[in-house]
């Protein structure tokens, strides 16, 4: 196992008018499986089609139509759980959640509320170098996404579009131990990354295919502590939920304005309502949905079409044998193997694709040297025309020729810039470029003596200027460069420039 | 040969293979019966056309000497099974309207033994009834009669409309479908037999849910012998149906020997109940001794937890239909209620669903949704789980002791009159389903083998209880009381 040492990061306090607050944040996030077929119904899960057409009649509730599990979606939901070093329970078994809404066509949802897939695992949140905050997963269950009513197409009806009704979902619920906005922003992209680590949600925020439901309460300093002692609740305040976030920043913005909304309430001596809550990121507020006695009453009981899910220890050992090596795991890899700082190994396994190219890259090669081409050239680079790594014009191949021309001293930084720019907008071989256009870098020492001697001739006053002041080397190796066109080993240049000038 | 529709299934069988008749004089002589039967309301959609097609084409393999097992044999399908473009309403008005694009497993695995579909049967809506009177098509009656008294009288429910065409020899056997006795008590009523599989033998895919834990389809037919041959064709594992039991199919019909000895029956004392009618127990101490006389060794059991069972039934039942019965809601098929200017959503399912459901069904909603509740769950719901695990033991506890089958009557009394049951507390027309439930709440097989007349000459059924899965068996013995019962009677012709 791997063995991380951190900190917990600094709970953030907010200022009331009258004390200072903290904030305490559980999250369910709902996280569509990446699968083919739906979580019941061999209907097609692909996101985009026409309106009703991944409809089959099991998700359109026609009379008599039973659900059937699909095997993939308890295979994805199993690695998520290994993937969170979660335990994996070998019984579970589907509820019925009841209630009436267009877009639900069985009116009733099939979940997992008394015996879900997964159990208790957690996940470290890296707040910066050496800090990171272990949020503990209480549970992840199964469950069948809705369908989608719209109701601006037509002023007298309201339509419903049935494509993503039964979809697989897993709900990821966490305890309440994210303490700030940073953290429940940085809690959700961690999931993020290890699902699409696992490739068992792609993690498309826009498409909906990850969001959030996040329960926030705030409490004076020192009743967290209380609570942790305890796990008794009543040393928090009391929580509302805020439905359906799915974008990184919208979380933070709906948990600092409901943390404030909170915060006047308690201190103007009301008192803060368990309600369901929304966030208008129009207005910057969160808004009523429904309180607690509104709240439905979902009257969930043991779904009686399908039988309890049992699986086998042996084929949870397969999966877990075959598990992709994870974020944390590779990050410390990279470190280890590569040499590289704790926030380089970050931004490169922030993706497998990332991470992906910069081991082709490195491979054999210089790994601090290869991380630093890859963040700084190629990111910034392809940032600058909003490109995705998988769309670089630059192959690892590519990218490690230029590097390998560097680390033999073939060209300088200066020309490997100039190399990387012709490779990206033009393509071909780097080392084929560099010959066949003569930007190989000089290396003859005795061809850099006799460029440094023109110099130092033409340049008497600079002369014993340098020998007062050492550091006038540096403009003597600017003139050698300008005068080689930047091809002369900058090293070889600068001993020989050192030398000649008796430093 | 004439009246061809008053042959059983195994009767006609072999006279369409020794070319006596054809599958079309049969189904025509059916589809005669069922013109001239509309007083009954026992069949509520006719297809002609189709059981036509469809007994012209077992000809055709009856001649190339490839007919499966119920080839060109005429049934009547229970309304409460989808059937590919005929009307499947599930005897409700919310159905109105429905042409299901799919067949129920069982009704395809009918069809694919070459039986041949006459049409849709009468039901109590969505299965709910003891009298098929909740039926939107109003109800169907029984061809039997009290002595001269022309009253009206239910064939029973739900499956009334397949227990009273097969008793008025409309067709030659019907599915039904039995959720708390809805198959057996309809057959003790118009003398037919009626078994209820064990739960997971019959596919449900495809088949109206009423409570899915409990419900299963079964054959109605004429002899013990038609039963196992239509339970044969219908049931087998369906990967469509997560509770279908992937087990093989045993070959019913080859198992009815008759020989019953060295069986043991139990006689269990908790249905021996208050103020029971001295002619049910006496029907069921001549059961107790026919089955003696056959050789069977006969024991007294107990199974505590009975008199429990019609409560947990009518706790897990309701709740289970409640849920079930929310995708009716008029907004993908079936009646949608004309709505006011400015009525919303809600507006829609409170009337789509006040007009569509019947009070029976609408009470049941309630009852199911108030004991699935917050606050009422444990003490409802939960309990009747609870005590239905210790009916389930109870059974269990006997076999293991030994007892290959058990011997109680189907019903508390003979078939009473339409409308007779109207301003009774609904809880009177519960108690029919008193010596039934048990059986559906333990997932066991039951069979219903009329035994008797009783004073008024209507038809008295015993019920027979046997081990999971054990079929075979349950028929072997159910075929012994029936060949010593040697029931022959039949209603007299007044429709």
């Amino acid at each position: 196992m791997l063995d991380l040492s951190y900190t917990a990061p600094k709970v953030k306090t907010i200022a009331g008018a009258k004390h200072d607050w903290e904030l305490v944040i559980g999250m369910e996030v709902h996280a569509q499986v990446s699968s083919n077929a739906k979580l019941f119904s061999g209907a097609s899960t692909q996101f985009g089609a026409e309106p009703n057409s991944n409809v089959s009649f099991v998700d359109a509730a026609m009379p008599g139509m039973l659900p059937v599990i699909n095997e993939y979606c308890v295979e994805q939901a199993v690695r998520t759980g290994l993937g969170l070093k979660a335990q994996i329970n070998l019984v579970s078994a589907f509820d019925r959640k009841n209630y009436f809404y267009p877009d639900l066509p069985q009116g009733y949802q099939i979940s997992q509320l008394y015996h879900p897939i997964v159990g208790e695992g957690e996940v470290l949140v890296e707040m910066g170098e050496g800090v990171a905050r272990l949020v503990r997963i209480e549970r992840i269950h199964m469950e069948q996404d809705a369908g989608k009513s719209i109701h601006d197409m037509d002023p007298n009806m309201s339509f419903v579009d049935l494509n993503r009704t039964g979809v697989a979902l897993m709900e990821i619920v966490s305890r309440p131990d994210i303490r700030g906005p940073e953290e429940a922003a940085a809690y959700v992209t961690k999931l993020r990354q290890i699902l699409r680590y696992l490739g068992t949600c792609d993690g498309n925020m826009q498409n909906g295919n990850l969001r959030a439901d996040v329960n926030v309460s705030i409490c004076r300093p020192g009743q967290y502590e209380k609570y942790q002692e305890t796990q008794d609740f009543s040393h928090l305040g009391t929580r509302c939920e805020i439905k359906n976030m799915n974008s990184m920043r919208f979380i933070q913005q709906a948990i600092e304005v409901e943390a404030k909304r909170q915060i006047a309430i308690l201190e103007s001596g009301g008192e803060v309502m368990q309600e369901t809550r929304l966030y208008d990121p129009d207005k910057g507020e969160t808004r009523s949905m429904r309180s607690k006695e509104e709240a439905h009453d979902y009257r969930y009981f043991p779904d009686p079409d399908l039988l309890p899910l049992e699986i086998e220890q042996g084929w949870v050992d397969d999966i877990a044998a075959n598990l992709p090596e994870l974020p944390d795991e590779k990050k410390a890899r990279f470190i280890k193997e590569f040499g590289l700082s704790d926030y380089d190994a970050s931004v490169l396994t922030a993706d497998l694709d990332s991470a992906a190219y910069f081991e082709a890259v490195a491979e054999g090669r210089d790994g601090k040297l290869a991380a630093n081409w890859v963040i700084n050239e190629l990111f910034g680079r392809l940032k600058k025309e909003d490109h995705d790594i998988t769309e670089s014009p630059v192959s690892p191949a590519q990218l490690g020729g230029i590097i390998g021309l560097i680390s033999k001293g073939d060209i300088s930084g200066k020309i490997a810039k100039e190399l990387f720019e012709i490779v990206y907008t033009e393509g071909g071989d780097p080392v084929e470029i560099v010959e066949t256009r003569g930007m190989k870098q000089v290396t003859d020492t005795g061809a850099i003596e006799t460029a440094v001697d023109e110099i130092i001739a033409a340049n008497p006053a600079q002369v014993e200027k340098a020998k007062v002041n050492p550091k006038l080397a540096g403009w003597f190796v600017g003139q050698v460069m300008k005068a080689t066109g930047g091809k002369a080993n900058p090293a070889a240049v600068n001993q020989i420039v050192q030398a000649k000038l008796g430093l | 040969m004439t009246d061809l529709n008053t042959l059983g299934l195994a009767e006609a069988r072999d006279a369409l293979r020794a070319g006596e008749t054809t599958a079309v004089e049969l189904t025509e002589s059916c589809l005669k019966a069922i013109d001239a039967a509309d007083a009954l309301n026992a069949f509520v959609h006719k297809t002609p056309e189709i059981a036509m097609e469809r007994a012209a084409a077992a000809d055709v393999r009856l001649r190339a000497g490839d007919a499966p097992a119920m080839c060109g044999l005429p049934i009547g399908i229970k309304d409460l099974f989808c059937t590919r473009g005929v009307p499947s309403q599930a005897g409700s008005r919310i159905l109105q309207g429905f042409l299901p694009e799919y067949e129920s497993t069982v009704s395809q695995n009918l069809a694919d033994a070459g039986a041949v579909m006459l049409g849709k049967l009468n039901m109590d809506e969505f299965a709910m009834g003891s009298s098929n009177e909740t039926s939107t098509y109003g109800n169907a009656i029984s061809p039997w009669r009290r002595g001269n008294d022309d009253a009206a009288l239910t064939p029973g429910g739900s499956s009334g409309g397949s227990a009273a065409a097969v008793a008025a020899d409309l067709c030659l056997a019907a599915t039904g479908t039995d959720t708390g006795g809805s198959i057996r008590q309809p057959a003790a009523f118009t003398g037919t037999v009626g078994i209820k599989p064990t739960y997971g033998r019959c596919s449900r895919w495809g088949i109206v849910a009423f409570a899915s834990s409990l419900d299963q389809a079964g054959p109605m037919t004429k002899s013990v012998r038609d039963a196992a041959i239509m339970l044969e064709a219908m049931c087998g594992h369906d990967p469509k149906d997560s509770t279908s039991a992937d087990l093989p199919v045993p070959d019913f019909e080859a198992m009815l020997s008759g020989d019953i000895k060295g069986k043991t029956i139990g006689i269990p004392r908790e249905y021996r109940m208050d103020g029971m009618p001295g002619e049910i127990e006496t029907l069921w101490s001549q059961g107790t001794d026919m089955l003696r006389d056959a050789g069977a060794k006969i024991v007294d059991i107990s199974l505590p937890h009975t008199k429990y069972a019609l409560p947990a039934y009518y706790v897990i039942a309701p709740a289970e239909a409640s849920s079930n019965l929310a995708r009716y809601d008029g907004v993908r098929y079936g009646h949608r209620a004309k709505l006011a200017q400015g009525d919303g959503i809600t507006e829609m399912y409170e009337k789509t669903r006040a007009e569509g459901f019947g009070h029976e069904v609408q009470r049941r909603i309630m009852v199911g949704t108030y004991v699935l509740s917050a606050g009422f769950y444990d003490a409802y719901y939960n309990r009747a789980r609870k005590v239905r695990t210790l009916i389930k033991r109870d059974f269990e506890n006997v076999f293991a002791e030994g007892v290959d089958a058990i011997l109680t009557p189907a019903t508390p009394s003979a078939a009473f009159g339409l409308g007779e049951m109207t301003d009774a507390d609904p809880v009177q027309m519960y108690l029919n389903d008193v010596f039934t439930v048990t059986v559906n709440l333990a997932g066991l097989p039951g069979i219903s083998v009329p035994t008797g007349l009783d004073s008024q000459g209507l038809p008295l059924g015993l019920q027979l209880i046997g081990r999971p899965w054990e079929e075979g068996d349950l028929l072997n013995t159910a075929y012994a009381l029936e060949s010593a019962a040697g029931f022959v009677a039949k209603p007299g012709k007044w429709w």
